[in-house]
């Protein structure tokens, strides 16, 4: 991994992020140091509180940090926004009802002014890569969660962005669901190469899917742990069965009852 | 089998009303029969109470026949005819309520992107449906008339101030129902088009007005029926001679319930079909944009 660490694509510097509520300030982010380099899978795990969609949220400038530094292809997140360097998948699909599949694609391709040729071409080669081809004319309501769901990474996919951040994207989705979009992500980030952030609840998920796992606890949200995966590229499901994933499961668990021992 | 209940609802009803119009057309009768010195029977009482030519409360058929008379006996361009004054108050309802709507709409879009608009707007509109529409009306008819708005414009005075009154009673409705709409959408769904670089532009055209469309035609549905209400409204202190309204003036004037009744069936109607069609309307639409149902 250290080879393609040269320009790091996330790095945050000793990240603080205060809200401010009605009960007092609250500290969503306590001194967040990582880096994360081009083509790297890092997931984010931690139990509700412990700032790991914040911290998405933060490297997408929808929060913004009170203190430190965090840096997007070594811009601020704002100016990475404004190249288009991210793509965001939210927990739930959030396709609009009132357009098809390939509309709902195309929306933030209207919205970057590409031209109505590239739209087409565009929302052709990422339903490809979701699996979705020939579901562009159906509505949302036609397709399944988990096929929804697809759409909304394909929507995310549209405009080439090379990050993807993912916050908790399969949170909503049964078991099996969720298993075959697992594989589906890693087929889709062996073929392109992006960089992807990911947020979840699962250890499962975390260990399956990651070359980096950053554990995070709660109050204040802070890194407990950060795991490089020894585990190769390609993973098919039963790798989860060998003994390596087992440990590095182990240390992910034990990261978080750290987190929680000190409360 | 649907219509089953409402059947059995009209049925309870028409029985009601026979009996209340048995009730209160009898001291008529009774009268009528003290001055000519005869008796009434039971039977007599039942046949004059239902044919009375100005009854307190007309039965049902004497109001079905009105309606029927007005509608069929006539010329529809006849002063006489209910068909043409049902149509002069079915166009002010209409203008008035694609004026409301419209009103309703440009507040609403005002009100959801300006604090400030919202601060000093939303007070009055609500202020304005607690002003009673009979006191407002003929100050708006008096108003219009003096102003001759409807004379530059080539329609007649009376047109336009109905078209004021149903527009003051129908962009309500519209104005409430589309500031829920166009704050329908969530949180994460604004957040998404934010992470899209959008605009406050782009953000309203293709998520805010699209979310907003079922609440508009429940509010629409309520803003026709209103604009009615504010037609008739609007012909009862014109001195209007034409118009539902204007009929259930004379109705009155001249001592016949049954014409008051039968304008007013009419009235009932017509909010009906208005109804309907905004609902067929909706229906296009909703299934244009893809919704199931």
């Amino acid at each position: 991994m250290k080879d393609t660490m040269a320009q790091p694509v996330i790095e945050a510097k000793g990240v603080n992020l205060v809200f401010q509520t009605g009960d007092g300030p609250v500290q969503a982010l306590k001194d967040v140091n990582l880096t994360v380099g081009k083509g790297e899978f890092v997931s984010f795990i931690g139990p509700s509180g412990c700032g790991k969609t914040t911290f998405l949220r933060a490297i997408a400038a929808l929060e913004h940090p009170t203190g430190g530094s965090l840096t997007v292809n070594g811009m601020t997140p704002e100016e990475a926004r404004k190249k288009r360097a991210y793509g965001y998948v939210f927990q739930a699909a959030g396709l609009y009802p009132w357009r098809t599949i390939a509309k709902n694609i195309s929306l933030p391709l209207e919205i970057m002014g590409f031209s109505k040729v590239e739209q087409q071409e565009r929302v052709e080669r990422v339903l490809d890569l979701v699996e979705l081809t020939g579901f562009g004319r159906k509505f949302p309501w036609q397709l399944s969660g988990g096929m929804q769901q697809r759409a909304s990474i394909a929507r995310a996919l549209a405009f080439d962005a090379d990050i993807l951040l993912m916050d908790e994207p399969f949170g909503a989705l049964d078991e099996i669901v969720r298993d075959r979009l697992n594989g589906e992500v890693l087929k889709l980030w062996n073929r392109t190469g992006k960089t992807i952030a990911f947020v979840t609840h699962s250890i499962p998920e975390a260990v399956y899917l990651s070359t980096k796992i950053v554990v995070m606890s709660p109050r204040p949200g802070r890194i407990t742990d950060i795991i490089d995966s020894p585990l190769p590229k390609e993973r098919p499901l039963d790798i989860r069965e060998s003994r390596a994933f087992i440990e590095i499961a182990h240390r992910v668990r034990e990261g978080l009852r750290a987190g929680h021992g000190d409360e | 089998m649907k219509a089953g209940p409402v059947l059995g609802v009209l049925a309870v009803i028409v029985a009601l009303w026979y009996a209340g119009a048995v009730w209160l057309n009898a001291a008529w009768t009774y009268d009528q029969a003290a001055r000519n010195g005869t008796v009434v029977t039971f039977g007599g009482l039942l046949a004059d109470t239902m044919a009375q030519e100005r009854p307190v409360l007309p039965p049902p058929h004497q109001v079905v026949a009105e309606v029927w008379k007005g509608m069929t006996a006539y010329n529809v361009t006849s002063k006489k005819s209910l068909v043409y004054h049902g149509y002069v108050t079915l166009v002010s309802t209409f203008s008035g309520f694609v004026l409301g709507t419209l009103l309703g709409i440009l507040m609403a879009v005002g009100i959801v992107q300006s604090r400030t608009l919202e601060l000093g707007m939303m007070p009055w509109a609500v202020i304005s449906q607690t002003v009673p529409v009979v006191a407002i009306a003929p100050m708006i008819v008096v108003l219009s008339n003096s102003l001759g708005f409807g004379d530059h414009l080539g329609v007649s005075n009376a047109l336009v101030s109905k078209t004021i009154i149903a527009a003051y009673l129908s962009y309500f409705p519209v104005l409430v129902g589309m500031v829920k709409g166009l704050r329908s959408p969530d949180q994460m769904q604004l957040d998404q088009l934010k992470t899209y670089n959008a605009s406050e532009v782009q953000g309203f055209f293709k998520l805010r007005l699209p979310s907003s469309v079922p609440y508009l035609f429940t509010s629409l549905k309520v803003g026709i029926a209103a604009s009615l209400v504010g037609a008739i409204v609007g012909e009862l202190p014109t001195g209007a001679i034409e118009g539902l309204g204007a009929r259930m003036l004379i109705g009155s004037q001249f001592g016949s319930p049954i014409i008051v009744w039968a304008a007013l069936f009419a009235a009932a109607a017509l909010a009906g079909v208005l109804i309907l069609l905004v609902r067929a309307l909706e229906t296009v639409v909703v299934r244009r944009m893809g919704v199931r149902g």
